[in-house]
């Protein structure tokens, strides 16, 4: 199977999260930075194993700036074949669809993996925009995968359940967890990844149509009150009478 | 012009985040001067309900590819130009998550997903949404004159400013569907998590998972959906769907309570929209409390039942 599989660069889970130029940049100072972990953990992951057991060869892709190379040798790492990384600034997700979709229009890959939202911008838009351009269909929220002969079964998170659903062509899917589980990636691996090629592509022109002009904090709680832990009867009445939650 | 608001219905009902985007989709076409028309896959015998929440028209189709987001944003985007659209509006939940990306790139929009609020139209075209799950806001700009909206929770609430309207059946082109309907499961019973209003949470406190009947006596009584902190799904405790936090669900209920969770920042970013946050922690030095709204510390096995008691004796007198 050729696989392909997207992967981004956010800040680390733990980030104190700041903004600069009068609230209309992210500042990056301090801040470290990770693969996004549904993309490494269950997309990449599960396009390894299906390769491992039916062949074929998983390709990482990135858009994104050469200080993304750290994100994409770890993709490598853990065991994709090769990469290619899109010289352009990630600015949306409209951006981000524009370029894979223009890498991978004709390079047959039978499976799009994708993580099913970046933790910095929480879009989860990236997936249905990369199927559009492509015209084929897209998965979202998917907690299972398995291939067989010429069928693709997707389970996907749905309100209070999952839907099982099926189909012959190629497709875009944005794995959610359960889909595979963790790879650390072995010493092995990190020399390998260093021989496996990182191919870098010129982005195409697009035009922007949704930007961020600001950002904001949200305002600090007013501050917690105790309560006695012998008298839950008063965290009934306030949970009633204050808060008029219950 | 038209705001045109998807409303789905599952197994012809509708759930409060149809009704709270057709409430959004009202909104915004009194802001704009034009006309909020809800289409919808409920038939004519619930869909004129949607008239109720501010819908001028309401266009009830019938498709056996409700499940697929091919096939769906086909019928969407004809009806948006048979509307003369410029804004979709939907409910920001899984159907939307396969829908808006593909719509937004069909129509050529602009576009924002989980968007808290109405736009401010004094500068351009902006809304608001959470980033860095929850730790920050971000308002962005929507250029296009086309735009694709999908609403969070309680973004606007629900609100009734019309009546009940006469639906119209809308017969959309016949779309081949490539992708097949296996099965559905469903719990049955419970809210699901993304839905509920009120949540009990456990989390490594509770020492084994035989020790979850207290939390499930305290989830019955007040009706919540129970979840859980990553470690305890990931150790097999709890199921997976019940894992909040960044790398689990994002929750906003109206009321979260914490029992035997220390609130490391990865927790706090799924749940830290809820409105009302109560934490109950042995530990007074515990990090949860800093985002609490109401705060015990003690021993949940002594607190726990106890807070059930009292709250069965509330319900009893009420
Ligand atoms: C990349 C990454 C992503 C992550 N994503 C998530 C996520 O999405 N969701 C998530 O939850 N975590 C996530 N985590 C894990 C997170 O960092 C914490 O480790 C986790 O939330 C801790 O779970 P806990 O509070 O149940 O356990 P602990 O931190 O062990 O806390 C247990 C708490 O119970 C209290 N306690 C113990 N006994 C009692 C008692 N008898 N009565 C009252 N209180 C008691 C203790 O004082 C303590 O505060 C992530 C971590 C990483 C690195
Ligand atoms: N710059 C990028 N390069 C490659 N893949 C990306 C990029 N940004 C987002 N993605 C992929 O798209 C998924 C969903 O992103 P989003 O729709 O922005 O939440 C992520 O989990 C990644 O797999």
């Amino acid at each position: 199977m050729n696989l392909l599989v997207c992967v981004c660069k956010t800040p680390e889970t733990t980030a104190k999260i700041s903004f600069s130029d009068n609230n209309t940049k992210f500042n990056p100072e301090g801040v470290q930075y990770i693969m996004n972990p549904y993309d490494e953990w269950y997309a990449l992951v599960r396009a390894i194993e299906l390769k491992e057991k039916s062949g074929g060869k998983v390709v990482a892709i990135n858009v994104g700036p050469a200080s993304n190379d750290i994100v994409i040798r770890k993709a490598l790492a853990i065991g994709a074949d090769e990469a290619v990384r899109i010289d352009g600034e990630p600015t949306s997700p409209g951006y981000v669809a524009a370029q894979i979709a223009d890498y991978a229009k004709d390079k047959g890959f039978d499976i799009i993996f994708m993580g099913k939202e970046t933790i910095d911008y929480n879009g989860a838009l990236m997936g249905g925009m990369l199927a559009a351009h492509l015209d084929i269909p897209f998965f979202s929220h998917a907690s299972a995968l398995e291939c067989s002969d010429n069928e693709v079964t997707v389970t996907c998170d749905i309100e209070g359940g999952v839907e099982v659903l099926s189909t012959s062509g190629p497709i875009v899917v944005s794995a959610s967890k359960g889909m595979a589980e963790q790879r650390i990636p072995n010493m092995r691996g990190i020399m390998m990844a260093k021989r496996k090629p990182l191919n870098v592509v010129a982005p195409v022109d697009y035009s922007e149509n949704t930007s961020v002009a600001a950002y904001g904090l949200p305002s600090e709680k007013a501050g917690v009150k105790m309560l006695d832990p012998e008298n839950m009867d008063e965290l009934v009445r306030l949970l009633n009478q204050e808060a008029k939650v219950i | 012009m038209a705001i045109l608001v998807f409303a789905e219905a599952i197994n012809n009902k509708y759930k409060k985040a149809s009704y709270e985007a057709v409430t959004y989709g009202a909104k915004l076409a009194a802001m704009s001067q034009t006309e909020c028309v809800a289409i919808t896959n409920g038939d004519s015998s619930v869909a004129g309900q949607l008239g109720v929440y501010g819908a001028k028209r309401v266009l009830s189709f019938s498709s056996d590819a409700m499940h697929d987001g091919q096939a769906l944003s086909a019928i969407l985007t004809k009806a948006y130009g048979d509307v003369s659209a410029n804004t979709i509006v939907l409910a920001d939940n899984s159907k939307s998550k396969s829908l808006i990306g593909r719509l937004a790139v069909k129509l050529g929009a602009s576009y924002i997903s989980a968007a808290n609020g109405l736009p401010d139209m004094t500068a351009g075209y902006q809304v608001s949404r959470g980033v860095f799950s929850g730790k920050a806001s971000a308002t962005y700009s929507l250029q296009a004159d086309n735009k694709i909206i999908s609403v969070a929770r309680n973004a606007v609430g629900v609100e009734e400013s019309g009546a009940a309207v006469e639906a119209e059946a809308y017969t959309p082109d016949a779309v081949e569907s490539k992708v097949k309907l296996v099965e559905v499961k469903r719990v049955e019973g419970v809210v699901p998590l993304p839905e509920a209003e009120l949540v009990v949470s456990a989390g490594r406190g509770m020492k084994a998972p035989e020790n979850w009947t207290i939390i499930d006596e305290l989830a019955d009584t007040l009706g919540a959906t129970t979840a859980c902190s990553r470690p305890v799904s990931d150790i097999g405790w709890r199921p997976h769907h019940e894992h909040v936090g960044q790398t689990g669900i994002a929750i906003k209920p109206n009321l979260y309570i914490a029992i035997g969770i220390s609130g490391a920042i990865q927790h706090l970013a799924g749940v830290n929209s809820s409105k009302t946050i109560v934490v109950i922690n042995k530990d007074p030095e515990a990090p949860f409390f800093k985002a609490a709204d109401y705060g015990i510390v003690g021993d949940l096995f002594d607190v726990v039942p106890r807070l059930t008691e009292s709250l069965k004796k509330f319900k009893a007198a009420q």
